[in-house]
């Protein structure tokens, strides 16, 4: 049905590991989570809207505790991120932040880059004029 | 992840940025000169001031201080033509040892990262490691968050270019 939600969470996820240093074992936990048929209906669920985990434990035929176990393995995958607002915990679809977050450090690259490729140029500079002050001395 | 041509100084010369962990990000680039000369480019603020700000950024530096000394203080202040207030980034050297290492803190938020820049010279080159340690992740995560919303407009055509090139 909203396979393309999933679809796009891989997606997401595969682009932002593509940036970190933990490739692999990011890479790893989030096929892990995606493994279980149950997490990927969780997904799916908080494709259309954001639900409590008490939503989504009735909704799934589950007890909370098991419920609360999936939406970890999910959060720490960083497909789904949880908000405890008084009692209630509710869970959203984490693909912003994962978004945010390679983004991010796109910009820092971007920015680094354009700062050390002017750094170089100084330096390239700097360097010559070292040269030709050492070689004016010895003359 | 834009490609960088082959034998470009780009590709010869590449910025690598790796998150070492939820609070920690490193930048490394190396420069073909001995250290005593980046230092130079990076301790004297006249120097600074030529390659700090990007010129695609289009944003100026208003002023420049910087009393590089350990415990001694720095302080930016830009412009850019879309924001009427200047933006200040400030702060102290917590480290400073010519030709080696600097660190130094970023005080304009409360809870900023500790930047900390290493020069290592092997055979006339110089390896440059800068090291940004954030107090907790969640301070991490709300500099994400800020600077999603916060900065200026450039930041608007990487992330078109971002979207373009994966």
């Amino acid at each position: 049905m909203r396979s393309w939600v999933i679809g796009l969470q891989i997606t997401h996820a595969c682009f932002t590991v593509n940036h970190m240093v933990h490739y692999q074992a990011r890479l790893d936990t989030t096929f892990a989570a995606l493994s279980d048929v149950t997490r990927r209906g969780v997904l799916e669920q908080l494709g259309s809207s954001d639900a409590s985990i008490t939503d989504l434990a009735q909704r799934f035929h589950m007890t909370l505790t098991g419920m609360k176990k999936h939406v970890s393995v999910l959060e720490q995958a960083g497909l789904v991120t949880t908000e405890k607002v008084g009692r209630v915990r509710t869970c959203k679809l984490g693909l912003r932040r994962l978004e945010e977050e390679a983004a991010w450090i796109e910009r820092h690259r971007q920015l680094w880059s354009a700062r050390f490729d002017a750094l170089d140029k100084i330096v390239e500079q700097l360097k010559r004029k070292e040269k030709a002050d050492a070689q004016r001395k010895r003359r | 992840m834009p490609k960088e041509k082959e034998g470009s100084p780009a590709a010869m010369n590449r910025t690598a940025v790796e998150r070492k962990s939820d609070r920690e990000l490193v930048v490394t680039r190396t420069f073909d000169a001995p250290a005593h000369i980046v230092f130079e480019a990076w301790s004297k603020p006249e120097l600074f001031k030529r390659w700090w700000i990007p010129k695609s950024a289009g944003m100026s530096l208003v002023s420049c201080d910087m009393d590089i000394r350990t415990g001694g203080a720095y302080r930016l202040v830009f412009r850019h033509p879309a924001f009427d207030q200047p933006m200040t980034f400030f702060g102290t050297y917590r480290e400073v040892t010519p030709h080696k290492r600097l660190v130094w803190t970023n005080e304009e938020s409360d809870q900023g990262a500790v930047t900390t820049v290493t020069l290592e010279e092997s055979a006339g080159k110089t390896l440059v490691t800068l090291h940004e340690l954030y107090p907790t992740k969640a301070a991490r995560d709300e500099a994400i968050a800020g600077s999603a919303e916060g900065l200026p407009e450039q930041f608007a055509q990487l992330d078109e270019l971002l979207a373009g090139g994966e």
